[in-house]
C-alpha cells in the first residue's frame, strides 16, 4: 500500500483501537459513531458552502454582486444568516397538529443525511458498502416525500396543503424515471453497491457510453430536488412558499438545509452513477487522487445545477406532469430494454459500449425531435389565436 | 443481549403504532402511525441481517402505499377541519371480533407453525440468489403479479379518464 493512501489512516486507527485491548463488539460501535461525526460534519459545513455558492453564483449570473460584506468575497455570510435563522421567533400556527409539524422538519433532515453514509468519497472511503445501495437511496426519497406532506398538512394553511399536493405529484412522477434512469447503470455493473459501481468504471464512465440515461438521472434530479425549472411546489407567484409557508427560524432552516444537502447528495449520486466517482488517471497509483476527483466533478454537477436555476424561468404544473409522463417515463423505459438487449449481444465489451451508444443517442434525438414538433404546433396554435383576436 | 433490548424496544414501537393506527381518532394521523409501523418492520428485518428486505419495505409499504394512502385521506372531504371520526356504531362488535381473531392467530403462531432454524450465515450473494430465483423457478407466479398489477393500473385509468363526448 502506498504511503498516499487513505485507507492507511484507517488502519492505524484500527490496529490503535485493538492496541487498547477493547473487545470487538466496542471497536465496531466507537468506529461507526466516528464515521457518523465525520460524515455529519462534512455534510453540515459543506452546506454552508454551498449556499454562498449559489448565491453569488446567480448574482454573478444576473449580473449582481451577491454576498460581499462579511469576510472575503462574503464567504461567512452563511454562517451570519445561520445565527440570524437560530434567534428568529418560532412560531406555530394556532390550529396546527402539534407533533406533526415539529416532526416533519427534522424528518426532512434525516430523509437526506442518511443518504450521506452510502457515498464512495474515494476509493475504500464509503460510510458503509451495503449491497443493496441504490435500492437504499430511493427508498430514503420516500421518507422526504411524507416530511413534505406532513408539513403541508399539519400547518393548516390551505398554501401548505397545496403545496403537498404538488409536492407529492411531483416527486412521485419524477421518481419513475429517477429509478429507471439508475437501474441501467445497475445493469451494467452487476451490482447495487455504489463502490462496485465505481469500479466497474475503471475504463469507460457510464455517463460516457449512455449519455441519454445520464440526461435522463439529471432531469429527474432537478425535480427530486425541487429545483428551477421545476420549483412549482415554493412557487412564489402561485402558492407564496409552498409547504414551509409558516415554518420559521430554526424550523425553517432545517427545510433549507434538506434542500441544500438534497442538491449536493444528488449530484454526488449523480457523479458516482455515471461520471465514474473517484476513477481517475493515476489513481491506482496515488489513491488520494480519487478524493480530488470525486470532488471535482461533483462540484461540476452542483455548478450546472446552480447555472440552470439561474437562468431559466418555471414550467405550467401540467407541462412538468406531462413532460415526466409523456417523455421521460417512456424514454426511461426504451433506454432500460436497450439496455437490456445490449448486455445479451454476444459480442466484446468495446463493441456492446458502441451499440449501447448508439441506440441512446437514437433515442436522444427522436425524443428530441418529438419535443420540437410538439413546441412548433404549439407555437403555429399561439399565432393563429392571436391573428385571430387582433385582426 | 444488546440486540434482544432492542428488538424489543422496536417491536414494542411496531405494536403501539399498529393499535394507534385503528383507535386514533384523526384519520390523517392514523396514516401516520401507520407508516411508523411500517418503518418498525423494517427495522425488524435489519435485525434479521435482511438489508433487501428491509430497503424493499420502505420503499414499497412507505414510498408507494403509505404515500398513496395518504394522499387520498387528504383529498378526501371535511379533512381541512380536522374533525373525521372513523368510528361507527359497531365499534364494540368490531374490537371483539378481533381480539378473537388475534388470540386464534396467536394460537395458531405460536403452538402449530413450525419454525424451521438453519444453522447458517446469510450467503453474502443473497440478493443475486433472489433475482435469479425470481426469473427462474418463480417466473410463472412473479409474471402473474405482474399482470394483476398492470390489469388494476388500466382499470384505475379506464375508470378515471373523462368520457370523450
Amino acid at each position: 500500500m502506498s504511503p498516499l493512501d487513505p485507507r492507511i489512516l484507517g488502519e492505524w486507527w484500527n490496529a490503535f483501537l485493538n492496541g487498547l485491548g477493547l473487545s470487538s463488539g466496542w471497536v465496531v460501535f466507537i468506529n461507526a459513531l466516528v464515521v457518523t461525526v465525520i460524515l455529519l460534519g462534512f455534510a453540515l459545513t459543506s452546506v454552508l458552502f454551498i449556499i454562498w455558492l449559489e448565491r453569488k453564483l446567480a448574482a454573478r449570473i444576473q449580473d449582481r454582486l451577491g454576498p460581499n460584506r462579511l469576510g472575503p468575497y462574503g464567504l461567512f455570510q452563511s454562517i451570519a444568516d445561520a445565527l440570524k435563522l437560530l434567534t428568529k421567533e418560532d412560531i406555530t400556527p394556532d390550529n396546527a397538529e402539534r407533533v406533526t409539524y415539529n416532526l416533519a422538519p427534522g424528518l426532512s433532515v434525516f430523509a437526506v443525511l442518511m443518504l450521506v453514509l452510502v457515498i464512495p468519497f474515494g476509493p475504500g472511503l464509503i460510510g458503509a458498502d451495503i449491497n443493496v445501495g441504490v435500492l437504499y437511496i430511493i427508498a430514503m426519497g420516500s421518507i422526504g416525500i411524507m416530511a413534505a406532506l406532513m408539513a403541508g398538512w399539519s400547518s393548516n394553511n390551505k398554501y401548505a396543503l397545496l403545496g403537498g399536493f404538488r409536492t407529492v405529484a411531483q416527486l412521485l412522477s419524477y421518481e419513475i424515471p429517477m429509478v429507471l434512469a439508475m437501474s441501467v447503470p445497475v445493469l451494467f455493473a452487476g451490482t447495487m453497491s455504489l463502490e462496485g459501481i465505481v469500479q466497474a468504471q475503471a475504463t469507460r464512465w457510464f455517463g460516457i457510453v449512455m449519455p441519454a440515461v445520464f440526461l435522463l438521472y439529471f432531469l429527474s434530479a432537478l425535480a427530486e430536488n425541487e429545483r428551477t425549472p421545476f420549483d412549482l411546489l415554493e412557487a412564489e407567484s402561485e402558492i407564496v412558499a409552498g409547504y414551509h409557508i409558516e415554518y420559521s427560524g430554526l424550523k425553517f432552516a432545517w427545510f433549507f438545509l434538506a434542500f441544500f444537502l438534497n442538491s449536493l447528495i444528488l449530484s454526488a449520486i449523480a457523479a458516482t452513477l455515471f461520471l465514474g466517482g473517484w476513477q481517475g488517471p493515476f489513481v491506482e497509483q496515488v489513491p488520494i487522487l480519487g478524493i480530488f476527483y470525486f470532488f471535482i466533478k461533483t462540484t461540476l454537477l452542483l455548478f450546472v445545477f446552480m447555472w440552470i436555476r439561474a437562468t431559466f424561468p418555471r414550467l405550467r404544473i401540467d407541462q412538468m406532469m406531462a413532460f415526466a409522463w409523456k417523455v421521460l417515463v417512456p424514454m426511461g423505459l426504451v433506454l432500460v430494454l436497450w439496455a437490456a438487449f445490449v448486455m445479451k449481444l454476444p459480442a466484446p465489451a468495446w463493441l456492446r459500449d458502441v451499440v449501447l451508444f448508439v441506440g441512446n443517442v437514437a433515442v436522444l434525438a427522436v425524443t428530441l425531435g418529438g419535443i420540437g414538433r410538439h413546441l412548433r404546433k404549439e407555437a403555429e396554435r399561439y399565432t393563429v389565436r392571436r391573428q385571430l383576436a387582433n385582426p | 443481549m444488546a440486540l434482544q433490548v432492542i428488538f424489543i424496544i422496536v417491536s414494542l414501537f411496531t405494536l403501539v403504532s399498529a393499535l394507534m393506527v385503528v383507535l386514533h381518532r384523526n384519520l390523517f394521523i392514523s396514516a401516520l402511525f401507520l407508516v411508523a409501523s411500517f418503518f418498525g418492520v423494517a427495522v425488524i428485518y435489519l435485525l434479521l441481517e435482511a438489508e433487501f428486505l428491509a430497503v424493499a419495505q420502505i420503499l414499497i409499504y412507505i414510498g408507494a402505499i403509505a404515500t398513496l394512502i395518504v394522499f387520498a385521506i387528504m383529498l378526501s372531504r371535511g379533512m381541512m377541519t380536522g374533525r373525521t371520526s372513523p368510528y361507527n356504531a359497531q365499534a364494540v362488535w368490531a374490537g371483539l371480533g378481533s381480539v378473537v381473531l388475534g388470540l386464534v392467530l396467536l394460537y395458531v403462531v405460536a403452538f402449530r407453525v413450525q419454525w424451521p432454524v438453519v444453522e447458517q450465515e446469510v450467503p453474502p450473494d443473497a440478493i443475486e440468489q433472489l433475482g435469479r430465483a425470481l426469473v427462474g423457478p418463480y417466473v410463472i407466479p412473479f409474471e402473474v403479479a405482474s399482470v394483476l398489477l398492470l390489469a388494476a393500473l388500466i382499470g384505475a385509468v379506464m375508470i378515471a379518464r373523462e368520457r370523450e363526448v
